[in-house]
Parts: C-alpha cells; structure tokens; sequence
C-alpha cells in the first residue's frame, strides 16, 4: 500500500510567541475538580442527550445524566459525584445554546456502580466493543466529537473497512494534548487502537504523526504491538485532516462528499483511542480530558480536566490571564472558535485553550491581487479566491459549482492570503447557504 | 459588549502582504535597472524616476477623485512605473515615461478596478501604446558604454535581433543596444532567482514561454544552438518572461493555466520573431495578445479538487 507521507497542499503556520515549545515538553497535570460542573447534554456529533436526572438528585461520578438520542449521538455522563443543583441552559463556545446539568460537587469521588472493569476483554465481539463506546460516551476528541460508535459500528458498510487510521499528528499550533497523551499514555493509546481495530475488523492498523514530535513516534513505536504502524509524517497543517491523513498513509483518495469508510478506512484520534481502551477495560466513561491551556496564560500547561469544568476555573490553575489577551479561542488557532468571556464549560471535544495578543488580529482586507496563494495552500484543490468572490457577488450557485462544498475549513487559505481576505469565511457562507435551500 | 474580539477562523496569517510581495518585485528589478544605468547613463535614472512618480502620483489622484482609500502603499504603482522605465529606451524624450505611466495606471489599471482586475499588464499596455503612437522614438537605441554616467549618443543604433552581430557574451552582459531594463541578462537572471527564491512567482511561465520559444526556434533553424541561444538573449524575452508575463492580474492562476500560457507567449513570440516582418521587437506583444486569452484559458483549464476520483479507483 503507497503511503504517500504527506499531501498537497497547505502550509506551516508559524507560531508566534512560544507556539508548541511552551507545552510540548509540561506533563498533563491532573487540574483540582471545581466545586461546581455545568455539564452539557450537546457536547458530540449528533442529536443532543436528553436529560436524565433532576435538580436535588444526587449523582455519582460515571452515572448517566442525559441519554443518547437515536443512532447519531451519545450519552453523557456526571463527572463528579455530588447533587444536581440545576438543570437549565448554558452557551457553548460555539454560540449555541444547550440543555446543561449543574452538579455541586462533594468532592468524595465516588464511582457509579455502573463503573466496572471488564473481566475478558478477550472474549468481546467487536459488536460489544462498539456498544461499550457508545454506553460509555467515547466521542472523538480530536474536534469534532463524532460518536465512536457509530464509527466503530460497521454493519451498515457496503465495503467492510481494512484499515484503521489514528491521528496523532496534532497539526494545530499551540496545541500538545494528544502530543503529552503519546508521551505518557502510549500504551493505552496502543491498547485502543488494537480494540477499535477489533471492532471494525480491519487488518491493518497505522498511526501517523508529525515528524516535529520525535519523542511521541519513540513513545509510541515502543509501545506498538501486533503490527500496529507508526509513522512519521512530515509536520505540516492540515495534516491531521482525516482526508489528508488517510491519502497520506494510503495513497487512497476519500472521493468528494463521502465519508471516510469509502475508502475502507475509519479515522480515530489517538485521544479517543486512550478513551475507549478506558471504556472497555475500565468501563470508565469519558468525565475528563486532556486540554492545553496557552498563549498569553501566566504557566501554559496540559491540564486534565473534568468535563464542565468552567474555563474560569481552568485559567486559574494555569496561573490566569497575562497581559495584551485580545482573542480567547477554544481550538487551535487555525479552526478554533473566538469566546466573548471565559464563563463556559469544558465539553469533550475542547482539546485547547488560547488567550491570544495583537498576534491573532488581522489588518484590514484589501483586493484580491490573484496571486495563487491560496490556490496553492488549498489542500482540497479549490480556488478559493474564486469563491470568495462569486460569495461576495451573492453568486452562491456559482460558488458550489466551483467546489465550495469539498472545503473543510481548514483555513490554510485565509492564513496565506497576503491580501488578508477571510477566504474560508466565503467558504461557510456557501456551504450554510447550501445546506439552507437543502433544507 | 465583551473585550475580547469575536471573529472567525483562522486566527492566525502568514505575515506576507501585498505591500511584501510588490517589494520583492522591486527589489527583484534593481539589478537590472543598475545595470540599465551603468549602460546608458543617467538619463535611465532620470526616466526610471520619472516613471515611478507618475505612476504613483496619477494612482494616488486617481482614487482621490473615486474617493477611495488610496491605494498607493501596496507599492503595486511602483512595480508598474518601474517595469514601464525599464521597457523604454534610454534616448526617449522625458515626458514619454510620465505619459507612460498615466496611461499605464489611469487606462489599463485603475479604470478596470485597480490592482488585481487589469485585464493586461499595465506597463506593457503603455509600452504597445507608446510603440505604436512614436514608433521612432521608441526604436532609437543609444550605443552601451560601460560606466560612462554622464549618458551616451542617442544615435540609432540597431538592436541584437535586427543586427545579429553581437556575441552571446555580449547578449548575457547587457552591452548591447536595447530599452534600459532588457539588456543585462546576468542582472535580470539575478533577480528572477530572487524571485523564485522568495515564492513570489513560480518556474511555470517563464519556463513554458523561454522553453517552448527556445524548442521552436531549434527546430526552425534545423537544430542551430547558436542562432537559438542568440534569439532567447536577444530582446525583451528574459525582462518578459519573469517579470511581465508573470503579473499576477493578467495570467492564470492556476498551474495548469500558466503553462498553457507561457507555451502561448513561446509560440507566438516564434511566429512573430521567425517570420520577422519588421525588426521591431514583439515580445511585448506575445504577452500583450496572452493576457486577453488569459481568463479563458484559466476557465478552460480548470482545477482538479482533491477528492475528484472514480468510485473504487
């Protein structure tokens, strides 16, 4: 099979600042549990959990407090022990509005008695790995939160799937979680990927990380077994794109408008593998996550977080605020959401939090001067600053038909633009008008 | 209101402007304009200056009168006034580059929507038109002389590709009689590499157009490497190939579309120079006739997305 390493395409954003070398090298710190959690029922791919518990109930940690609702979602889970004060709404960072619980912790602990380790894994079906994953909420933790099992459940594929694809490149600058998780947690990593293997019955599984990363490929390659690849990729964004990743570690081209599974492949982050090794082992649903707390923060570290932890508590534990902060973004700087304040909660798909400068305002845009940057830097192959400017004319019909709809947002477009022109946004545009005449 | 700004993503940009890359053009001609200097004297300084300040100026009092915000800062004007000195003999009368310029800017740039949106690359535009409006004028070359500032002759004196009687050491130099800027080969080259280097422009163009003139020519003269060397040296072609052809507004901008292209500008510029009905010098006028086929050319030769794959492939 070609592995072809890498793709076309795209671009090394530099990191002002310190970048990556402020956390690459901070152990994941194990952040105090605050005293109060706002959990949310939206935190996955999917139709949002509905709410399973009342106010005044008391909760144990692990226990189910909103139930997955139809195929697409994933249920969630208390992740302290203490009394559900509240249930009512909170705003996630992407704007929306969800269902939450507020639970006041008691700081005892306490495992659900759901909460038990499996005594054969050896002895489960892949079936039965794929519905621990979704009893126990494994999401993907790489972003975008699409429910595990739903991947891992291959019953409904017309091709069955050969080759399982982990993400460990970390392609975002700023952000090590998954690079600090490879470091210290390769085994557990690499006892997922052999499971999730299992559950879609695939004969090869490959791990492809970015080359700036030395010490989690040796972590890793020392911890593989059972044939398990690890591959060093060349550092370069958006490498970690499941696209990108798969036609790099298999020469296969995930044809426009599918899914990964055509082209026999299923994309797992490697966080979401440690997760899943937890679910099935330790029947341990997902209450926690690694987050990388950076930029303009008086100690950037990789803490691990209770989910609905409030980003206030967070920024304590990391020393709070410096000076010159004029953008909070939840991600990475490349596709991560701007906050308008730090009162939200921690959910399971935020891998990182930044508090950026001067550094992440843009200067005015001016005319496109067609110079082929963002052509270039596409690793899609679109023309993005054709787009843009069929959007801007509210050419939407002519926008899809030039490819608006294959763009993944990566923004490696908008990054290169010498002119400053905010090339992805025209791509949203398209695709929300799009998806509004679908509808 | 919250003080933390809301926008979306990417929050980070590469630190490459508009402004960045228009210097790098700059910075890219200075050699060549030295050596036009060097060559022809003063009065290439004095045209060379003018030229840039005519340009500036007429795009400054351009969009002061659209009352928009000037566009002058971008250093695009800067590029135009140069290429346009730099495409003008060095005997031509002073208000020939002022008049140049206007033209360049007013008619072929801003009137079309300014940076990003002329059809044709402004300087050559002017060039066409100045050619063709004081043809004499702008055929009467001044003999070379190495370092001799205080100016030369203006006497007619025939160019490499009407005399061929020049040597290819010659033809390199820049001792030759030509515009300021088209001579010195070895300074042009020089800055094409800076160019190249600095990911300003991309081999395509000037690879498609040299290589297919050079390919024709061999195959025209049956194979003779001197008659081609002397031709690919000879003229506007090197000053053209990278730096005129290469004007971003005016050319393709995808990879396919640029070397269709440059194959254009290479074919025509054979027929136009191989059945060479007049000794004047038509490399402008390849690029010129390319320009207006460009858009249709980038349309025709499309881009293939990533994921554009048969099923099962």
């Amino acid at each position: 099979m070609a592995i072809t390493q890498t793709f076309g395409g795209g671009v090394h954003p530099r990191e002002i600042g310190n970048g990556k070398s402020a956390t690459r090298s901070k152990q994941i710190v194990n952040a105090a549990a605050p005293a109060q959690v706002t959990i949310a029922m939206a935190q996955h791919g999917g139709a949002p959990a509905a709410c399973c518990v009342k106010a005044g109930q008391t909760v144990n940690m692990g226990q189910v407090i909103g139930e997955a609702q139809g195929f697409i979602s994933a249920p969630v889970h208390a992740s302290v022990s203490g009394k559900v004060v509240a249930v009512t709404t909170c705003t996630l960072p992407s704007g929306k509005t969800a269902a939450a619980v507020v639970i006041e912790n008691d700081f005892e602990d306490r495992w659900d008695e759901s909460v038990c380790p499996c005594e054969n894994v050896d002895a489960l079906t892949p079936a039965d790995i794929a519905s621990i994953a979704g009893k126990c909420g494994v999401v993907g933790l790489g972003g975008a939160a699409f429910p595990t099992a739903v991947k891992l459940n291959t019953s409904k594929l017309e091709k069955p799937l050969d080759t399982l694809v982990v993400n460990g490149s970390e392609c975002e600058p700023y952000l090590t979680s998954d690079h600090r998780l490879m470091v210290e947690c390769a085994d557990k990593i690499i006892d997922g990927i052999l499971l999730a293997r299992k559950a879609i019955g695939a004969s090869r599984a490959v791990v492809g990380i970015e080359n700036n990363k030395p010490d989690a490929v040796e972590a890793m390659k020392a911890a593989a077994k059972d044939g398990v690849e690890i591959v060093a990729l060349p550092a370069k964004y958006p490498q970690g794109f499941e696209k990108m990743l798969i036609y790099a570690l298999t020469g296969r081209r995930v044809p426009n408008g599918a899914l990964p599974s055509a082209a026999q492949c299923a994309v797992l982050n490697v966080a979401t593998c440690a997760a899943l090794s937890d679910a099935v082992r330790l029947g341990r649903p997902i209450i926690d996550r690694v987050v990388t707390v950076s930029g303009r923060v008086a100690e950037p570290c990789n803490l691990r977080v209770r989910i609905g932890t409030s980003m206030l508590d967070v920024i304590d534990q990391a020393g709070g605020l410096t000076d010159g902060v004029r953008k909070l973004i939840v991600g990475g700087p490349m596709m991560g959401n701007t906050v308008p304040t730090l009162n939200f909660p921690v959910t399971k798909n935020c891998g990182g939090f930044l508090a950026l400068g001067e550094e992440a305002i843009s200067s005015q845009e001016s005319a496109c001067i067609r110079c082929g940057r963002c052509l270039r830097a596409c690793p899609m192959g679109l023309m993005p600053s054709k787009i843009d400017l069929l959007v801007r004319k509210g050419n939407y019909d002519g926008a899809i038909a030039a490819g608006a709809l294959n763009c993944m947002e990566c923004g490696s477009c908008t990054y290169s633009c010498p002119a400053k022109r905010e090339l992805t946004q025209s791509c949203r545009v398209a695709k929300a008008i799009a998806k509004s005449k679908k509808s | 209101m919250s003080k933390y700004v809301i926008s979306s993503s990417p929050h980070l940009r590469d630190n490459v402007t508009t402004a960045r890359i228009m210097q790098d053009v700059c910075i890219a001609l200075l050699p060549a304009a030295a050596a036009g200097v060097l060559f022809f004297g003063y009065r290439s300084l004095v045209i060379l200056a003018l030229s840039i300040a005519a340009a500036v100026l007429s795009e400054h009092f351009y969009c002061k009168a659209a009352h928009q915000r000037s566009t002058i800062g971008d250093f695009s004007a800067v590029v135009t006034g140069m290429l346009l000195a730099m495409n003008l003999p060095s005997t031509v009368p002073y208000w020939m580059p002022v008049v140049g310029s206007i033209i360049a800017i007013l008619l072929v740039k801003m009137i079309f929507g300014g940076i990003g949106q002329n059809f044709a690359n402004p300087a050559l535009a002017a060039r066409a038109i100045l050619s063709l409006s004081w043809a004499s004028l702008m055929n009467t070359f001044a003999t070379p002389a190495f370092g001799n500032l205080a100016g030369v002759d203006a006497v007619a004196s025939a160019t490499p590709i009407a005399a061929q009687n020049y040597t290819l050491a010659q033809l390199f130099l820049g001792n030759i009689p030509g515009t300021l800027g088209e001579t010195c080969k070895l300074a042009l080259l020089i800055g094409a590499a800076y160019l190249l280097w600095r990911r300003v422009i991309s081999w395509h163009i000037p690879a498609a157009f040299i290589g297919t003139f050079a390919v024709c020519y061999l195959i025209g003269t049956g194979f003779d490497l001197g008659a081609t060397l002397y031709q690919v040296l000879s003229g506007g072609l090197i000053l053209g190939a990278f730096f005129m052809a290469t004007d971003y507004s005016s050319s393709p901008a995808t990879d396919k579309g640029k070397l269709v292209f440059g194959v254009g500008c290479g074919l025509l510029l054979f027929i136009f120079r191989f059945c060479k009905s007049t000794p004047a010098e038509w490399c402008s006028f390849a690029i010129l006739l390319m320009n207006v086929v460009s858009p249709l050319i980038e349309r025709v030769t499309g881009i293939k997305s990533f994921g554009e794959v048969k099923k099962n492939a």
